[in-house]
Protein backbone atom coordinates (compact mmCIF):
# COMPACT_ATOMS: atom_id res chain seq x y z
CA UNK A 1 0.00 0.00 0.00
CA UNK A 2 1.89 3.10 -0.74
CA UNK A 3 2.26 5.74 1.79
CA UNK A 4 -0.06 8.55 2.37
CA UNK A 5 2.70 11.40 2.28
CA UNK A 6 0.64 14.05 2.58
CA UNK A 7 -1.37 13.05 5.73
CA UNK A 8 2.35 11.55 7.17
CA UNK A 9 3.73 15.10 6.79
CA UNK A 10 0.86 16.42 9.04
CA UNK A 11 2.33 14.77 11.62
CA UNK A 12 5.65 16.16 11.39
CA UNK A 13 5.91 20.03 12.91
CA UNK A 14 9.02 20.86 11.81
CA UNK A 15 8.65 19.73 8.44
CA UNK A 16 6.13 23.29 7.93
CA UNK A 17 8.45 25.63 8.11
CA UNK A 18 10.37 28.44 5.75
CA UNK A 19 14.20 27.78 5.89
CA UNK A 20 15.78 31.35 4.14
CA UNK A 21 12.59 31.86 1.95
CA UNK A 22 11.37 28.67 0.85
CA UNK A 23 9.48 25.85 2.10
CA UNK A 24 11.98 23.39 3.94
CA UNK A 25 13.01 20.33 1.74
CA UNK A 26 14.55 17.94 4.90
CA UNK A 27 17.08 15.34 3.24
CA UNK A 28 19.63 14.60 5.71
CA UNK A 29 17.30 11.26 6.84
CA UNK A 30 20.46 9.08 7.01
CA UNK A 31 22.06 11.92 9.59
CA UNK A 32 18.66 11.93 11.37
CA UNK A 33 15.38 11.62 10.89
CA UNK A 34 12.57 13.97 11.82
CA UNK A 35 10.11 13.88 14.74
CA UNK A 36 6.23 13.25 14.31
CA UNK A 37 4.31 14.74 16.71
CA UNK A 38 2.95 11.09 18.44
CA UNK A 39 6.61 11.09 19.40
CA UNK A 40 7.00 14.58 20.91
CA UNK A 41 4.01 14.19 22.06
CA UNK A 42 5.00 10.58 24.44
CA UNK A 43 7.84 12.73 25.83
CA UNK A 44 5.71 15.69 26.95
CA UNK A 45 2.77 12.80 28.79
CA UNK A 46 5.59 11.45 30.27
CA UNK A 47 7.49 14.46 31.59
CA UNK A 48 3.68 16.09 32.55
CA UNK A 49 1.87 12.92 33.79
CA UNK A 50 4.33 10.14 35.09
CA UNK A 51 7.77 10.85 35.45
CA UNK A 52 9.76 8.59 37.85
CA UNK A 53 12.58 6.37 37.76
CA UNK A 54 12.56 2.74 36.78
CA UNK A 55 13.09 -0.63 38.21
CA UNK A 56 12.83 0.55 41.75
CA UNK A 57 10.03 1.99 43.95
CA UNK A 58 6.83 0.42 44.51
CA UNK A 59 4.63 3.53 43.69
CA UNK A 60 2.04 3.82 41.07
CA UNK A 61 4.51 6.41 39.04
CA UNK A 62 7.20 4.34 39.27
CA UNK A 63 5.42 1.34 38.18
CA UNK A 64 4.02 3.45 35.68
CA UNK A 65 7.02 4.80 34.26
CA UNK A 66 8.52 0.76 34.25
CA UNK A 67 5.58 -0.48 32.17
CA UNK A 68 5.88 2.08 29.30
CA UNK A 69 9.72 1.79 29.75
CA UNK A 70 9.69 -2.17 29.48
CA UNK A 71 6.57 -2.06 27.01
CA UNK A 72 8.86 0.11 24.79
CA UNK A 73 11.51 -2.60 24.73
CA UNK A 74 8.55 -5.08 23.90
CA UNK A 75 7.32 -3.41 20.70
CA UNK A 76 11.16 -2.98 19.25
CA UNK A 77 11.89 -6.55 19.94
CA UNK A 78 8.26 -7.25 18.08
CA UNK A 79 9.74 -4.96 15.51
CA UNK A 80 12.74 -6.94 14.36
CA UNK A 81 11.42 -10.12 15.46
CA UNK A 82 13.19 -10.88 18.25
CA UNK A 83 12.85 -14.17 19.86
CA UNK A 84 12.24 -11.94 23.54
CA UNK A 85 12.36 -8.55 24.91
CA UNK A 86 15.27 -9.17 26.93
CA UNK A 87 17.39 -9.22 24.00
CA UNK A 88 17.18 -5.91 23.70
CA UNK A 89 19.52 -3.82 25.23
CA UNK A 90 19.32 0.10 25.20
CA UNK A 91 21.82 2.44 23.97
CA UNK A 92 22.39 6.10 22.99
CA UNK A 93 23.04 5.60 19.56
CA UNK A 94 24.57 2.87 17.33
CA UNK A 95 28.06 3.43 18.28
CA UNK A 96 27.75 2.55 21.66
CA UNK A 97 26.27 -1.15 20.52
CA UNK A 98 29.10 -1.52 18.87
CA UNK A 99 31.08 -0.49 21.32
CA UNK A 100 29.78 -2.64 24.11
CA UNK A 101 30.51 -5.80 21.68
CA UNK A 102 34.15 -4.47 21.40
CA UNK A 103 34.86 -4.34 24.63
CA UNK A 104 32.26 -6.72 26.38
CA UNK A 105 32.92 -9.48 24.11
CA UNK A 106 35.71 -9.23 21.48
CA UNK A 107 38.89 -7.69 22.86
CA UNK A 108 38.86 -10.56 26.23
CA UNK A 109 38.79 -13.33 23.74
CA UNK A 110 40.91 -11.74 20.95
CA UNK A 111 44.49 -13.51 20.79
CA UNK A 112 47.43 -12.28 18.50
CA UNK A 113 47.20 -13.44 15.20
CA UNK A 114 42.95 -13.69 15.41
CA UNK A 115 41.26 -12.35 12.32
CA UNK A 116 38.74 -9.85 12.16
CA UNK A 117 36.66 -8.94 9.00
CA UNK A 118 35.17 -5.78 7.97
CA UNK A 119 35.25 -3.33 4.75
CA UNK A 120 36.53 -0.21 3.52
CA UNK A 121 32.61 1.11 3.64
CA UNK A 122 31.98 1.19 6.80
CA UNK A 123 30.93 4.27 9.27
CA UNK A 124 33.51 4.55 11.82
CA UNK A 125 31.30 3.87 14.10
CA UNK A 126 31.33 -0.04 12.55
CA UNK A 127 35.87 0.16 12.43
CA UNK A 128 37.06 2.06 14.86
CA UNK A 129 36.05 0.13 17.61
CA UNK A 130 37.57 -2.92 15.71
CA UNK A 131 40.47 -1.20 14.93
CA UNK A 132 41.21 -0.45 18.15
CA UNK A 133 40.63 -3.95 19.61
CA UNK A 134 42.65 -5.85 17.44
CA UNK A 135 45.49 -2.40 18.17
CA UNK A 136 45.03 -3.81 21.95
CA UNK A 137 45.51 -7.56 21.37
CA UNK A 138 47.48 -8.03 18.49
CA UNK A 139 44.92 -9.22 16.45
CA UNK A 140 44.55 -8.21 12.96
CA UNK A 141 41.56 -6.45 10.69
CA UNK A 142 41.39 -7.41 7.15
CA UNK A 143 38.88 -5.53 5.02
CA UNK A 144 36.85 -6.50 2.07
CA UNK A 145 37.55 -5.55 -1.08
CA UNK A 146 34.44 -2.86 -2.44
CA UNK A 147 33.77 -3.74 -6.38
CA UNK A 148 33.77 -0.62 -8.96
CA UNK A 149 30.09 -0.43 -8.44
CA UNK A 150 30.24 -0.18 -4.34
CA UNK A 151 29.32 -3.20 -3.55
CA UNK A 152 31.60 -5.91 -1.54
CA UNK A 153 33.58 -8.18 -3.35
CA UNK A 154 32.17 -11.84 -1.90
CA UNK A 155 34.51 -13.78 -3.59
CA UNK A 156 37.62 -11.72 -1.64
CA UNK A 157 35.08 -12.10 1.41
CA UNK A 158 35.15 -15.89 0.84
CA UNK A 159 39.05 -15.93 0.16
CA UNK A 160 38.99 -13.90 3.52
CA UNK A 161 37.09 -16.41 6.04
CA UNK A 162 38.90 -19.48 4.15
CA UNK A 163 42.54 -17.93 5.01
CA UNK A 164 41.71 -19.02 8.65
CA UNK A 165 41.36 -17.36 12.26
CA UNK A 166 39.01 -15.32 11.54
CA UNK A 167 37.21 -14.96 15.44
CA UNK A 168 34.89 -11.76 14.70
CA UNK A 169 32.83 -10.03 11.22
CA UNK A 170 31.59 -6.62 11.08
CA UNK A 171 29.13 -5.99 8.07
CA UNK A 172 26.77 -3.07 7.62
CA UNK A 173 23.21 -3.83 6.48
CA UNK A 174 23.78 -0.92 4.24
CA UNK A 175 26.39 1.96 3.45
CA UNK A 176 25.53 5.63 4.30
CA UNK A 177 27.22 6.76 2.01
CA UNK A 178 26.85 4.18 -1.49
CA UNK A 179 23.70 3.12 -0.33
CA UNK A 180 24.38 -0.45 -1.03
CA UNK A 181 22.07 -3.47 0.63
CA UNK A 182 24.44 -5.85 1.26
CA UNK A 183 23.20 -9.45 1.69
CA UNK A 184 23.54 -10.08 5.72
CA UNK A 185 21.95 -13.20 5.69
CA UNK A 186 24.23 -14.90 2.86
CA UNK A 187 27.28 -13.09 4.85
CA UNK A 188 26.59 -14.42 8.06
CA UNK A 189 25.93 -17.88 6.67
CA UNK A 190 29.47 -17.58 5.44
CA UNK A 191 31.48 -15.87 8.63
CA UNK A 192 29.71 -18.72 10.62
CA UNK A 193 30.63 -21.36 9.01
CA UNK A 194 34.26 -20.21 8.96
CA UNK A 195 33.74 -20.59 13.07
CA UNK A 196 33.18 -16.33 13.46
CA UNK A 197 30.54 -14.50 15.00
CA UNK A 198 29.10 -11.59 13.17
CA UNK A 199 28.23 -7.87 14.11
CA UNK A 200 25.51 -6.07 12.17
CA UNK A 201 25.64 -2.49 11.74
CA UNK A 202 21.99 -2.20 11.06
CA UNK A 203 21.54 1.37 11.44
CA UNK A 204 20.51 2.33 7.56
CA UNK A 205 18.66 -0.93 7.25
CA UNK A 206 15.81 -1.36 10.41
CA UNK A 207 14.70 2.38 10.14
CA UNK A 208 14.25 1.25 6.03
CA UNK A 209 12.96 -2.08 5.19
CA UNK A 210 11.66 -4.91 7.27
CA UNK A 211 13.90 -6.64 9.50
CA UNK A 212 13.92 -10.15 10.88
CA UNK A 213 16.68 -10.78 13.13
CA UNK A 214 15.95 -14.90 13.15
CA UNK A 215 16.05 -14.95 9.66
CA UNK A 216 19.39 -13.03 9.52
CA UNK A 217 21.01 -14.82 12.01
CA UNK A 218 23.51 -12.23 13.19
CA UNK A 219 24.96 -12.57 16.61
CA UNK A 220 24.39 -9.18 16.96
CA UNK A 221 22.90 -6.07 15.52
CA UNK A 222 23.40 -2.61 16.35
CA UNK A 223 20.26 0.46 15.34
CA UNK A 224 20.03 3.78 16.02
CA UNK A 225 16.82 4.82 17.16
CA UNK A 226 16.84 8.40 16.17
CA UNK A 227 17.37 7.62 12.72
CA UNK A 228 13.61 6.11 12.50
CA UNK A 229 11.73 8.86 14.30
CA UNK A 230 12.47 8.96 18.02
CA UNK A 231 14.44 11.12 20.21
CA UNK A 232 18.02 11.69 19.80
CA UNK A 233 20.06 9.57 22.79
CA UNK A 234 18.52 6.27 21.73
CA UNK A 235 19.60 3.45 19.98
CA UNK A 236 19.72 -0.65 20.79
CA UNK A 237 21.86 -3.02 20.63
CA UNK A 238 20.08 -7.06 20.15
CA UNK A 239 21.99 -10.28 21.22
CA UNK A 240 21.94 -13.45 20.56
CA UNK A 241 20.74 -14.41 24.05
CA UNK A 242 23.89 -17.23 24.99
CA UNK A 243 26.11 -14.37 23.80
CA UNK A 244 24.64 -11.89 26.00
CA UNK A 245 25.08 -14.19 29.01
CA UNK A 246 29.08 -14.63 28.37
CA UNK A 247 29.15 -10.67 27.27
CA UNK A 248 30.75 -8.62 30.12
CA UNK A 249 28.99 -5.20 31.09
CA UNK A 250 31.04 -2.21 30.04
CA UNK A 251 29.24 0.01 32.66
CA UNK A 252 28.87 -0.99 36.58
CA UNK A 253 26.59 0.79 38.69
CA UNK A 254 23.28 0.81 39.36
CA UNK A 255 20.53 -1.42 38.16
CA UNK A 256 23.16 -3.78 36.50
CA UNK A 257 23.56 -5.95 39.48
CA UNK A 258 21.83 -9.43 41.26
CA UNK A 259 23.85 -9.07 44.07
CA UNK A 260 26.82 -6.87 45.27
CA UNK A 261 29.22 -7.21 48.39
CA UNK A 262 31.97 -5.34 49.55
CA UNK A 263 34.29 -8.31 47.70
CA UNK A 264 32.24 -8.45 44.73
CA UNK A 265 29.58 -8.69 42.50
CA UNK A 266 27.37 -10.84 40.32
CA UNK A 267 25.83 -9.01 37.02
CA UNK A 268 21.63 -9.20 36.53
CA UNK A 269 20.28 -11.09 33.78
CA UNK A 270 20.14 -9.14 30.23
CA UNK A 271 19.36 -6.39 29.58
CA UNK A 272 19.66 -5.12 32.87
CA UNK A 273 23.42 -6.33 33.06
CA UNK A 274 24.13 -3.89 30.14
CA UNK A 275 22.05 -0.75 31.42
CA UNK A 276 23.58 0.53 34.58
CA UNK A 277 22.33 3.94 36.29
CA UNK A 278 19.30 5.96 35.04
CA UNK A 279 18.34 5.18 31.77
CA UNK A 280 17.24 7.78 29.29
CA UNK A 281 13.12 6.78 30.55
CA UNK A 282 11.04 9.18 28.46
CA UNK A 283 13.33 8.97 25.38
CA UNK A 284 13.10 5.30 24.82
CA UNK A 285 9.42 5.36 25.90
CA UNK A 286 8.82 7.58 22.81
CA UNK A 287 10.98 5.17 20.80
CA UNK A 288 8.16 2.63 21.47
CA UNK A 289 5.85 5.04 19.92
CA UNK A 290 8.32 5.80 16.86
CA UNK A 291 7.47 1.87 16.36
CA UNK A 292 4.60 2.02 16.76
CA UNK A 293 4.13 4.71 14.06
CA UNK A 294 6.40 3.08 11.57
CA UNK A 295 4.40 -0.70 12.29
CA UNK A 296 1.43 1.20 11.72
CA UNK A 297 2.88 2.50 7.93
CA UNK A 298 3.76 -1.37 7.61
CA UNK A 299 7.65 -1.15 6.81
CA UNK A 300 6.80 -2.91 3.20
CA UNK A 301 5.36 0.43 2.22
CA UNK A 302 8.28 2.10 4.03
CA UNK A 303 10.62 0.30 2.25
CA UNK A 304 8.33 0.41 -1.65
CA UNK A 305 8.18 4.35 -0.78
CA UNK A 306 11.65 5.51 -0.23
CA UNK A 307 13.08 2.49 -3.48
CA UNK A 308 10.42 4.92 -5.62
CA UNK A 309 11.89 7.92 -4.48
CA UNK A 310 15.60 7.18 -4.55
CA UNK A 311 14.72 5.39 -8.08
CA UNK A 312 13.06 8.79 -9.21
CA UNK A 313 16.15 10.71 -7.79
CA UNK A 314 18.79 8.65 -9.23
CA UNK A 315 17.10 9.38 -12.54
CA UNK A 316 16.81 12.93 -12.14
CA UNK A 317 20.33 13.43 -10.58
CA UNK A 318 22.02 11.51 -13.39
CA UNK A 319 20.15 13.34 -15.68
CA UNK A 320 22.04 16.64 -14.85
CA UNK A 321 25.14 16.88 -16.60
CA UNK A 322 28.27 16.83 -14.51
CA UNK A 323 26.33 14.77 -12.07
CA UNK A 324 28.59 11.94 -10.45
CA UNK A 325 26.64 9.24 -8.75
CA UNK A 326 28.34 6.49 -6.13
CA UNK A 327 26.94 2.74 -5.58
CA UNK A 328 24.73 0.80 -7.05
CA UNK A 329 21.72 1.82 -8.87
CA UNK A 330 19.71 -0.81 -7.27
CA UNK A 331 19.39 -2.21 -5.28
CA UNK A 332 20.42 0.60 -2.43
CA UNK A 333 19.04 2.35 0.46
CA UNK A 334 17.00 5.33 0.13
CA UNK A 335 20.25 7.49 0.08
CA UNK A 336 22.26 8.55 -3.37
CA UNK A 337 25.73 9.87 -2.93
CA UNK A 338 27.19 12.48 -5.70
CA UNK A 339 29.06 15.08 -6.55
CA UNK A 340 28.54 17.73 -8.80
CA UNK A 341 32.02 18.61 -10.92
CA UNK A 342 33.73 21.55 -10.50
CA UNK A 343 31.59 22.40 -7.28
CA UNK A 344 32.72 21.22 -3.69
CA UNK A 345 30.24 19.76 -1.76
CA UNK A 346 30.50 22.95 0.75
CA UNK A 347 29.68 25.21 -2.14
CA UNK A 348 27.12 23.27 -3.42
CA UNK A 349 25.82 22.85 -0.19
CA UNK A 350 25.61 26.78 0.69
CA UNK A 351 23.48 27.06 -2.62
CA UNK A 352 21.19 24.88 -1.69
CA UNK A 353 21.00 25.71 2.05
CA UNK A 354 20.16 29.21 0.16
CA UNK A 355 17.18 27.52 -1.25
CA UNK A 356 15.70 25.41 1.73
CA UNK A 357 17.05 22.42 1.00
CA UNK A 358 18.93 20.41 3.69
CA UNK A 359 21.37 17.89 2.44
CA UNK A 360 24.57 16.31 4.26
CA UNK A 361 27.81 17.12 3.18
CA UNK A 362 31.41 16.06 3.90
CA UNK A 363 32.88 12.51 4.59
CA UNK A 364 29.66 10.85 6.63
CA UNK A 365 32.34 9.23 9.46
CA UNK A 366 33.74 7.16 6.62
CA UNK A 367 37.11 8.54 5.70
CA UNK A 368 38.40 5.40 4.62
CA UNK A 369 35.99 5.13 2.26
CA UNK A 370 36.49 8.52 0.53
CA UNK A 371 39.60 7.59 0.30
CA UNK A 372 38.39 4.63 -1.69
CA UNK A 373 36.45 6.60 -3.83
CA UNK A 374 39.05 9.01 -4.45
CA UNK A 375 37.04 12.21 -3.12
CA UNK A 376 37.44 14.61 -0.19
CA UNK A 377 33.78 14.79 0.70
CA UNK A 378 30.22 13.93 -1.31
CA UNK A 379 26.79 15.52 -1.22
CA UNK A 380 24.24 12.92 0.00
CA UNK A 381 20.56 13.23 0.07
CA UNK A 382 18.91 11.31 2.27
CA UNK A 383 15.12 10.17 2.31
CA UNK A 384 12.39 9.02 4.42
CA UNK A 385 8.44 8.91 4.85
CA UNK A 386 7.60 12.13 4.78
CA UNK A 387 10.02 12.99 1.54
CA UNK A 388 7.93 13.68 -1.99
CA UNK A 389 8.84 13.69 -5.66
CA UNK A 390 8.69 17.68 -5.78
CA UNK A 391 11.01 17.90 -2.91
CA UNK A 392 13.39 15.77 -5.39
CA UNK A 393 12.32 18.39 -7.88
CA UNK A 394 13.72 21.25 -5.70
CA UNK A 395 17.24 19.50 -5.00
CA UNK A 396 17.44 19.04 -8.55
CA UNK A 397 16.69 23.14 -9.41
CA UNK A 398 18.93 24.13 -6.87
CA UNK A 399 21.97 21.81 -8.08
CA UNK A 400 21.53 23.57 -11.60
CA UNK A 401 21.34 26.76 -9.84
CA UNK A 402 24.46 25.64 -8.34
CA UNK A 403 25.80 24.77 -11.51
CA UNK A 404 24.50 28.45 -12.67
CA UNK A 405 26.08 30.76 -9.76
CA UNK A 406 29.36 28.58 -9.79
CA UNK A 407 29.44 28.87 -13.94
CA UNK A 408 30.21 24.89 -14.62
CA UNK B 1 11.23 41.80 10.78
CA UNK B 2 14.11 43.45 8.67
CA UNK B 3 15.05 41.57 5.66
CA UNK B 4 18.25 40.20 6.58
CA UNK B 5 16.16 37.86 9.30
CA UNK B 6 13.95 37.15 7.10
CA UNK B 7 16.77 35.80 4.77
CA UNK B 8 19.47 35.50 7.08
CA UNK B 9 21.10 33.12 4.47
CA UNK B 10 22.56 35.91 1.68
CA UNK B 11 24.67 33.95 -0.72
CA UNK B 12 25.81 36.80 -2.87
CA UNK B 13 27.39 38.44 0.85
CA UNK B 14 29.41 35.01 0.79
CA UNK B 15 30.61 34.74 -2.47
CA UNK B 16 31.28 38.27 -3.54
CA UNK B 17 32.40 38.36 -7.19
CA UNK B 18 36.46 38.90 -6.34
CA UNK B 19 36.01 35.48 -4.25
CA UNK B 20 34.23 33.15 -7.33
CA UNK B 21 37.03 34.94 -9.81
CA UNK B 22 40.15 34.04 -7.72
CA UNK B 23 38.45 30.66 -7.35
CA UNK B 24 38.10 29.55 -11.19
CA UNK B 25 41.45 31.51 -12.14
CA UNK B 26 43.85 30.67 -9.01
CA UNK B 27 46.72 32.90 -8.47
CA UNK B 28 50.16 31.32 -7.56
CA UNK B 29 49.67 28.03 -7.97
CA UNK B 30 52.43 25.78 -7.78
CA UNK B 31 55.76 25.51 -5.84
CA UNK B 32 58.27 28.12 -5.40
CA UNK B 33 61.91 28.08 -6.63
CA UNK B 34 64.02 28.00 -2.99
CA UNK B 35 61.05 27.05 -0.51
CA UNK B 36 61.78 28.96 2.99
CA UNK B 37 59.34 27.69 4.68
CA UNK B 38 56.39 25.65 3.79
CA UNK B 39 53.06 24.26 5.36
CA UNK B 40 50.78 21.44 4.59
CA UNK B 41 47.38 21.67 6.23
CA UNK B 42 44.33 19.21 5.81
CA UNK B 43 40.71 20.17 7.37
CA UNK B 44 39.64 16.57 8.15
CA UNK B 45 35.89 17.96 8.42
CA UNK B 46 35.38 19.19 5.01
CA UNK B 47 38.73 17.89 2.94
CA UNK B 48 40.06 20.81 2.15
CA UNK B 49 44.11 20.32 1.95
CA UNK B 50 46.22 22.78 1.23
CA UNK B 51 49.70 23.42 0.95
CA UNK B 52 51.56 27.32 1.15
CA UNK B 53 55.32 27.76 0.21
CA UNK B 54 57.00 30.90 0.84
CA UNK B 55 60.79 32.33 -0.42
CA UNK B 56 62.63 35.20 1.40
CA UNK B 57 64.99 37.65 -0.04
CA UNK B 58 68.39 38.44 0.99
CA UNK B 59 66.37 41.88 2.57
CA UNK B 60 64.02 39.67 4.35
CA UNK B 61 60.78 40.59 2.46
CA UNK B 62 58.90 37.54 0.76
CA UNK B 63 60.15 37.16 -3.06
CA UNK B 64 57.56 34.60 -3.46
CA UNK B 65 54.47 32.49 -2.17
CA UNK B 66 53.12 29.47 -4.09
CA UNK B 67 50.78 26.90 -3.13
CA UNK B 68 48.36 23.99 -4.28
CA UNK B 69 45.57 22.37 -2.67
CA UNK B 70 42.06 21.08 -3.01
CA UNK B 71 39.12 22.26 -1.15
CA UNK B 72 35.63 24.61 -1.50
CA UNK B 73 35.84 28.13 -3.43
CA UNK B 74 35.93 29.74 -0.24
CA UNK B 75 39.12 28.15 0.60
CA UNK B 76 40.96 28.28 -2.79
CA UNK B 77 40.18 31.46 -3.11
CA UNK B 78 41.92 32.48 0.67
CA UNK B 79 44.67 30.86 -0.27
CA UNK B 80 44.80 32.81 -4.07
CA UNK B 81 44.06 36.09 -2.29
CA UNK B 82 46.53 35.53 0.25
CA UNK B 83 49.18 34.26 -2.12
CA UNK B 84 48.96 37.58 -4.01
CA UNK B 85 48.67 39.77 -0.69
CA UNK B 86 52.12 38.26 0.66
CA UNK B 87 54.63 39.43 -1.93
CA UNK B 88 56.75 42.28 -0.64
CA UNK B 89 56.18 42.03 2.68
CA UNK B 90 58.01 41.28 5.76
CA UNK B 91 57.79 38.06 7.73
CA UNK B 92 56.48 40.44 10.54
CA UNK B 93 54.09 42.37 7.86
CA UNK B 94 52.92 38.94 7.05
CA UNK B 95 51.80 38.23 10.59
CA UNK B 96 50.36 41.95 10.89
CA UNK B 97 48.04 41.20 7.60
CA UNK B 98 46.97 37.76 9.45
CA UNK B 99 46.22 39.01 12.64
CA UNK B 100 43.73 41.46 10.93
CA UNK B 101 42.43 38.81 8.83
CA UNK B 102 41.55 36.59 11.72
CA UNK B 103 39.77 39.53 13.30
CA UNK B 104 38.27 40.03 10.56
CA UNK B 105 36.98 36.68 9.91
CA UNK B 106 35.56 36.30 13.85
CA UNK B 107 33.11 39.43 12.53
CA UNK B 108 35.04 41.74 14.70
CA UNK B 109 34.76 45.00 13.69
CA UNK B 110 37.96 46.94 12.94
CA UNK B 111 39.84 48.75 10.03
CA UNK B 112 40.59 46.15 7.31
CA UNK B 113 41.73 48.56 4.41
CA UNK B 114 45.49 46.76 4.36
CA UNK B 115 43.29 43.87 3.58
CA UNK B 116 42.57 45.27 0.17
CA UNK B 117 40.69 42.50 -1.56
CA UNK B 118 40.47 40.11 0.98
CA UNK B 119 38.39 42.53 2.90
CA UNK B 120 35.92 40.29 0.44
CA UNK B 121 36.29 37.40 2.62
CA UNK B 122 34.70 39.57 5.12
CA UNK B 123 30.96 37.78 5.07
CA UNK B 124 32.70 34.25 5.73
CA UNK B 125 32.46 35.77 9.42
CA UNK B 126 28.59 34.98 8.94
CA UNK B 127 28.94 31.65 8.07
CA UNK B 128 30.35 29.76 11.55
CA UNK B 129 31.13 26.75 9.16
CA UNK B 130 33.07 28.52 6.81
CA UNK B 131 35.39 29.91 8.83
CA UNK B 132 37.96 27.09 8.81
CA UNK B 133 37.61 27.00 5.04
CA UNK B 134 38.82 30.79 4.71
CA UNK B 135 41.96 30.22 7.19
CA UNK B 136 43.24 27.46 6.37
CA UNK B 137 46.09 28.68 3.69
CA UNK B 138 46.50 31.63 6.41
CA UNK B 139 47.17 28.61 9.31
CA UNK B 140 50.26 27.22 7.02
CA UNK B 141 51.33 31.03 6.86
CA UNK B 142 51.12 31.38 10.60
CA UNK B 143 52.63 27.40 10.94
CA UNK B 144 55.50 27.90 8.80
CA UNK B 145 56.30 31.25 10.05
CA UNK B 146 56.95 29.35 13.91
CA UNK B 147 58.55 26.70 12.39
CA UNK B 148 60.76 28.51 10.45
CA UNK B 149 61.39 30.67 13.47
CA UNK B 150 62.03 28.14 15.69
CA UNK B 151 64.42 26.42 13.40
CA UNK B 152 66.38 29.69 13.14
CA UNK B 153 66.86 30.47 16.66
CA UNK B 154 67.59 26.72 17.03
CA UNK B 155 70.19 26.40 14.05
Amino acid sequence: MALDVARIRQDFPILHQEMNGHPLVYLDNAATTQKPRQVIQALVEYYEGYNANVHRGIHTLAERATEAYEGARAKIARFIGSPSPNQVIFTRNGSEGLNMIAYGWLRPRLRPGDVIITSGMEHHSNLLPWQQAALATGAQVKYVNLLPDGTLDQEHYDRLLSEGNVRFVAISGASNVLGTINPVKEMVARAHQAGAKVAVDAVQVVPHMPVNVVDWDADWIAVAGHKMLAPTGTGFLWGKMELLEEMEPTYFGGSMIAEAHLTGAKWAEPPAKFEAGTPNIADFIAFGVAVDYLTALGMENVYAHEKALTQYAWERLSAIDGVRLFGPRQPRAGLISFDVAGIHPHDLSAVLNAEGVAIRVGHHCAQPLMEILDVPATNRASFYIYNMQAEVDRLVDAILHAKEFFGV
Amino acid sequence: MNNEAQHPVNLSALYQQVILDHYKRPRNKGVVQRAVLKKHLHNPTCGDDIEVQVELGDDGKITDVKWNGRGCSISMASASMMSVALKGKTLAEAQELMRSFYSMIQGEQGNYKPLGEIQALSGVSKFPVRIKCATLAWHCLEEGIKEYEGGAKNG
